[in-house]
């Protein structure tokens, strides 16, 4: 059963989601949305051509100069230099007519035993033969991250400041409540996969970059529009790059980092620049990392069909092996206690349960369930709407849960190729205590054309929940779900009993639960 | 703080030629601990630190043999022929020489983990000039490891010279001379080996003291013992064969030059003769020997290697977390409760372990928080919270003052002077006791430092701390050198306020210091006076004797002569950022403390069902509010903020080196949790309008 066939019909086209009041999603139409949209503040819009973009060249470079013969001594060290090992092998053996015959033949030798080596270890790990942008792109949340000019996107954890990473490799930072925009750029800040404000902090942001991770620290005070590279601190470990991902811990005094290229993941202390690496066999690196609210576990998936949920006290780890794909997405429950995530290749959504280590005496097992619950299934689904058939559902791209529990957002990928196939962003309701619920809210949908590349959560929004959605066509919107919460959960603290829900206006199609958990 | 030392090592350890026992019963018998078998503390160095020390050293026995393995299939290794060598070695690791030598290394290992026992420190060691370091080098503790290295090492060139065999294995041969007569001759490649294994060792104990390698750094991250020695192992293989690569270079350079005096002596003293007909080898030709080279490398990797195996070891074991009562039943016990712990000063690894257990327990436990938010059971006094906040809020306090004094200093002088503060951490746990947590702003003056006038002095005394400090470090050029503190070192008057009472030189001369001329001129040593000299000046109006105008007079005569000499000036020049790591030496307490207070604080909110949080969160925001303050004017002192050199493939842990970072940061996520979780509530906790001032700014995220 496909859980979206309850889902009301995706919008006209020309019509697109401007909030959820009174358990309905709410639409407008484009043009007053537009008006809208322009007097808030904080709604952004990036045009493409507005972003000067640097061509890149450092390699390509060479051409330009004209050949010169040089001396064998001079070519192979210059080898050395810019290829390594395989580089001086490579010139040895293309100058056989220099050396002699014996060092020309045992390096062509050598040459072909290594590529023979990694051609084998390649085909064990086939993500590590792509390129750097490839490989970012492809274990990105970002959906089609290589063509977005939003690359990256974060929500200070306590005030209503966000940063945005753009495609010219630049970051601004706004904030509804200063008038200067500061701008990030750095020597070392490329291919930004992703960024996050540490939290307890005010200015500390980390950014995860193609050859290294750099934390700025941004004064909020400070009225500099350009801050100075020297307001960042560089993170790097030889052999971890690119950086995919990366999670403050929740009490912000850690920060772990994944890459692919990497089977170790780092846990920085970043004032005093120190990294554990924490390795463990197989997988082949670590895509995507997502700490737990609570603080007590840190999910992290690699490339390969292989999670592991991490218990940050002692820092072991739990494997969990997938049928089908690597996990591709997870976000955790606003207490910690419960983990959703989606494998490639799969269209459903599994939870694990999870108990607190802190609770307990023991940290050894700190998962109830041996093996993950499917709690939504997502597979294709066609609507019939005024414009045509329309097919939702699909592959999910990345998952968000609000901080309340009470609303989660599914990013599905689609099929941007195919017509009437488009990537949307499906909601739905949610509830944890006294059981596990989820029921359907609908779909948020953008201006035509425009699909959804990534999407967050605010992290302390007042009447709900609100979720901001950066858009294929440069714009970021933020679609506000009104609602009273149950209980404003704080970590680490047992707030009050929590009061039963509002269901104010049940809608006809609202009160078909997809989920529910049976408590045995 | 450097644990108990019992002076010095009985003599009878070293020419343990090792049999196993010999050391053993050294090893318990110059337990040093027992100075302190009568005071409370004691207990746990005698049952925690010595069983994981023994366990650690346990460890490192058991992973020798494996270990010999590899270095003698290494060492033998023929690429022709790979079956021949494995059964060769397999027939040398069965024979007797081997197992007699595998003897003398685990004696090796054994007196390795004493020494580290010994001399391990959980605050580091900073020198702040050059000379302090020399100061340090020469200290006669240091002289007496380095020559317990230096007959380890020899032991161990022995042992590889046996294992590796062939030319090495014996001292003598017989061969003949030009002349035809047959004689034992010198066999100078062991010799080699031998005189390699001292200088290895030499050469490890004295860049242990370069890189502070006695220094034992506890990890934010927390793992099992196995996991996290599995993770350092590759580090330390590099690191030994890095290590080793440029330990043999230099000892080929060193006997090149002066080989042929150990050469010379060794065949007066075994009375044989050198052979003629071969070349030597402290020749360029001897030295370029490929084989050789190869050997002295692989041997040094596995003498670096087995060492560092036991450091590393002996660091995970102590460092691993101990998990104290919060409070106990019975009445005997009490002593080792954490709130009773937590206020002791000495040993300095137990107030460490005890701040550790605490930040853990405030992040992670409820069941152990709950106890600390008990009251007692007649009376109904919150003890536990009572003691523990009052000894993190002394410790924040303590570092505040030092801050506060480092600073005042720095700035009477209008400038960051070349300051050295080798001895500054003397006062951390000494003052820690005496300051109290009421009246947290105004300084007092209880920085009660002991005058480590002189190696002389120190050594007459009996100085139970930290040996280990230069013993040359210019103390008058410590911040706390002001006439305040000279004052207070002063014997007469040590109880004279703040500002007060005529500081006349004669005081100062009465001091027993073997440099103070020198040191106090040259450290500055520049036109504009130092300050001491200048407070001196100042105050001098008053009583202008003539002897100390004619003793101003010398000084300055001498500064200035020293002045101009460029060796004089390299020794005594302050290393840059120096003052400010010494500053924050033992840093890691402070962190826990502000750690465990925000922790608790947090969970006051909810967990505190008395209340008991709730009467001292104004001192405690107070207190952590004039550190972020004082922390704050601190970082803008030159070089306080600029980051150190990363230093890889060194066995010393170089985090004290950014542990100021790491206290900031601590200290803006601390204050940073308490109003994230309180929120508008604090607007009803009684503080002055300046703190209300600073804590609005947290609240609106503007820090």
């Amino acid at each position: 059963m496909s859980s979206l066939a309850l889902f009301p019909p995706p919008l006209a086209s020309g019509l697109t989601t401007l909030c959820e009041s009174n358990n309905e999603l709410l639409s407008g139409s484009t043009t007053e949305d537009r008006l809208k949209q322009d007097s808030s503040p904080l709604s952004l819009y990036f045009p493409r051509e507005s972003l000067k973009l640097h061509s890149r060249t450092e390699s390509s470079s060479k051409a330009a100069f004209l050949d010169h013969s040089e001396t064998l001594w001079m070519r192979s060290a210059a080898a050395w230099r810019d290829g390594g090992f395989t580089g001086l092998l490579t010139e040895i053996k293309n100058s056989h007519t220099e050396v002699p015959k014996w060092l020309s033949v045992s390096s062509g030798c050598i040459l072909a035993l290594l590529q023979r080596f990694s051609s084998f270890h390649d085909s064990l790990f086939p993500h590590l033969t792509l390129s750097c942008e490839d490989m970012i792109a492809e274990f990105s949340q970002v959906l089609n991250w290589s063509d977005c000019v939003v690359r990256a996107f974060a929500w200070h954890p306590h005030t209503d400041k966000f940063a945005v990473a753009l495609l010219d490799d630049s970051i601004k930072i706004y904030n509804p409540k200063s008038a200067t925009t500061p701008t990030l750029k750095h020597r070392l800040q490329r291919s930004v996969a992703a960024v996050q404000w540490k939290p307890l902090c005010a200015s500390a942001l980390a950014v995860a970059c193609q050859n290294c991770l750099l934390v700025w620290h941004v004064d909020p005070c400070s009225l500099s529009t350009r801050p100075s590279s020297g307001c960042a601190q560089v993170l790097s470990h030889p052999g971890h790059s690119p950086v995919t991902s990366i999670a403050w811990s929740p009490s912000g005094s850690l920060l772990v980092s994944a890459s692919p290229m990497d089977t170790a993941m780092m846990v920085w202390d970043v004032a005093s620049e120190i990294c554990v690496p924490l390795q463990r066999v197989g997988g082949g690196g670590v895509t995507f990392l997502s700490w737990s609210p609570d603080g007590s576990h840190v999910l992290a998936s690699t490339p390969s069909a292989l999670f592991r949920v991490w218990e940050t006290r002692m820092w072991t780890c739990e494997r969990w092996p997938c049928v089908k794909g690597r996990c591709q997405s997870g976000c955790w429950s606003p207490d910690g206690s419960r983990l959703l995530f989606s494998v490639q290749g799969e269209m459903v959504i599994y939870a694990l349960i999870f108990t607190n280590p802190s609770a307990g005496v023991s940290t050894s097992t700190s998962s109830e369930s041996q093996a993950a619950a499917v709690v939504a299934d997502l597979s294709e689904t066609t609507f019939n709407t005024p414009d045509g058939n329309i097919i939702v559902g699909g592959e999910i791209q990345s998952l968000a849960w609000d901080p309340t529990g009470e609303r989660l957002a599914v990013l599905l990928k689609g099929d941007s190729q195919a017509a009437g196939r488009p990537a949307v962003i499906a909601v739905f309701k949610t509830r944890t205590s006294p059981v596990f619920e989820l029921l359907p809210c609908g779909f948020v949908q953008g201006e035509p054309g425009a699909e959804p590349r990534m999407m967050q959560f605010h992290p302390n929004f007042g009447h709900g929940a609100l979720l901001t959605v950066c858009w294929s066509s440069g714009r970021i919107t933020h679609v506000p779900f009104y609602f009273l919460s149950a209980g404003i959960p704080q970590f680490g603290l047992s707030g009050s009993p929590s009061a039963p829900r509002p269901q104010a206006r049940p809608a006809d199609f609202a009160n078909q639960s997809l989920f529910t958990e049976h408590i045995s | 703080m450097h644990v108990a030392r019992s002076g010095k090592l009985s003599g009878k350890e070293f020419d343990s030629r090792s049999s196993e026992e010999i050391i053993v019963t050294v090893f318990l018998s110059t337990n040093p601990y027992k100075m302190f078998s009568t005071q409370q503390s004691s207990w746990f160095i005698r049952k925690v630190i010595c069983w994981r020390a023994a366990a650690s050293i346990a460890w490192a026995v058991l992973l020798l043999p494996p270990t010999t393995a590899v270095f003698v299939i290494l060492s033998r290794f023929s690429l022709f022929h790979p079956i021949h060598t494995i059964s060769e070695c397999f027939f040398l690791l069965t024979s007797a020489s081997a197992i007699f030598s595998l003897i003398l290394l685990f004696g090796v290992i054994l007196m390795v983990g004493f020494l580290n026992l010994e001399y391990y420190s959980v605050i580091p060691t900073i020198p702040c000039s050059k000379i302090a370091l020399l100061g340090h080098l020469l200290h006669p503790r240091q002289l007496l490891s380095s020559l317990a290295h230096c007959i380890m090492g020899v032991i161990v060139g022995w042992c590889c010279a046996i294992t590796i065999g062939g030319r090495y294995e014996t001292l003598g041969f017989s061969c003949t001379q030009t002349d035809g007569s047959a004689q034992m001759c010198l066999n100078e490649y062991q010799v080699i080996l031998l005189l390699a294994g001292a200088f290895f060792g030499f050469s490890h104990s004295l860049l242990g003291v370069i890189h502070n390698m006695n220094y034992v750094a506890f990890h934010t991250v927390q793992q099992y013992k196995y996991l996290r020695f599995k993770g350092s192992l590759p580090l330390v293989v590099k690191c030994s064969a890095t290590q080793a690569l440029y330990s043999v270079r230099n000892f080929i350079v060193v006997y090149f030059f002066v080989g042929y005096i150990p050469r010379a002596w060794m065949c007066k003293t075994l009375n044989l003769e050198l052979n003629s007909s071969v070349h030597q080898l402290d020749s360029v030709a001897g030295l370029l020997d490929l084989s050789l080279l190869y050997h002295l490398w692989i041997s040094a990797t596995f003498l670096l290697f087995t060492w560092h195996i036991t450091l590393l070891l002996f660091r995970i074991f102590v460092t691993e977390v101990y998990s104290f009562p919060v409070q106990s039943t019975f009445t005997e016990d009490a002593h080792q409760c954490l709130p009773k712990v937590l206020t002791d000063k000495q040993p300095m690894i137990v107030k460490f372990l005890a701040l550790q257990d605490l930040a853990l327990l405030s992040q992670h436990s409820p069941s152990r928080r709950s106890e600390v938010f008990s009251l007692s059971q007649p009376g109904g006094h919150p003890h536990n919270w009572n003691a523990i906040s009052k000894e993190c809020l002394s410790l924040l306090t303590d570092l505040t003052q030092r801050l506060v004094v480092y600073h005042d200093t720095v700035a009477t002088n209008g400038r960051a002077k070349s300051l050295s503060t080798g001895s500054e951490r003397k006062t951390s746990s000494e003052s820690s006791v005496t300051s109290g947590t009421e009246d947290l702003m105004s300084p007092k003056p209880t920085l009660l430092m002991k005058t480590p006038a002189s190696v002389f002095a120190r050594s007459v005394a009996g100085h139970p701390q930290s040996p280990l400090t230069a013993p040359f470090t210019p103390d008058l050029d410590s911040p706390f050198a002001s006439p305040a503190l000279r004052r207070l070192t002063a014997p007469v008057d040590q109880c004279s306020p703040w500002f007060g009472s005529v500081q006349s030189p004669h005081v100062m001369r009465r001091g027993p210091k073997l440099w103070s001329t020198s040191t106090d001129s040259q450290v500055n040593g520049s036109p504009p006076p130092s300050p001491a000299s200048v407070t001196s000046l100042k105050q001098e109006p008053s009583k202008p004797s003539l002897l100390a105008k004619f003793l101003q007079n010398r000084k300055e005569q001498v500064k200035n002569f020293l002045a101009k000499r460029v060796l004089i000036m390299y020794l005594f020049n302050k290393l840059p950022e120096a003052s400010s790591q010494a500053l924050f030496a033992d840093s890691q307490s402070h962190i826990w403390a502000l750690e465990g207070m925000s922790y608790l604080v947090q969970a006051s909110y909810s967990e505190d069902q008395f209340g008991v949080v709730q009467t001292t969160l104004p001192s405690i925001l107070g207190c952590m509010l004039v550190l972020q303050e004082a922390v704050d004017r601190h970082f803008k002192l030159p070089h306080a903020s600029s980051k150190p050199v990363r230093s890889g493939g060194s066995m010393g842990d170089s985090t004290y080196k950014t542990l100021r970072f790491a206290l900031r940061a601590t200290l803006k996520t601390a204050i940073y949790r308490i109003t994230t979780t309180f929120g508008a509530h604090l607007n009803a906790v009684q503080m002055s309008a300046e703190h209300r001032k600073r804590l609005q700014q947290f609240l609106e995220y503007k820090e």
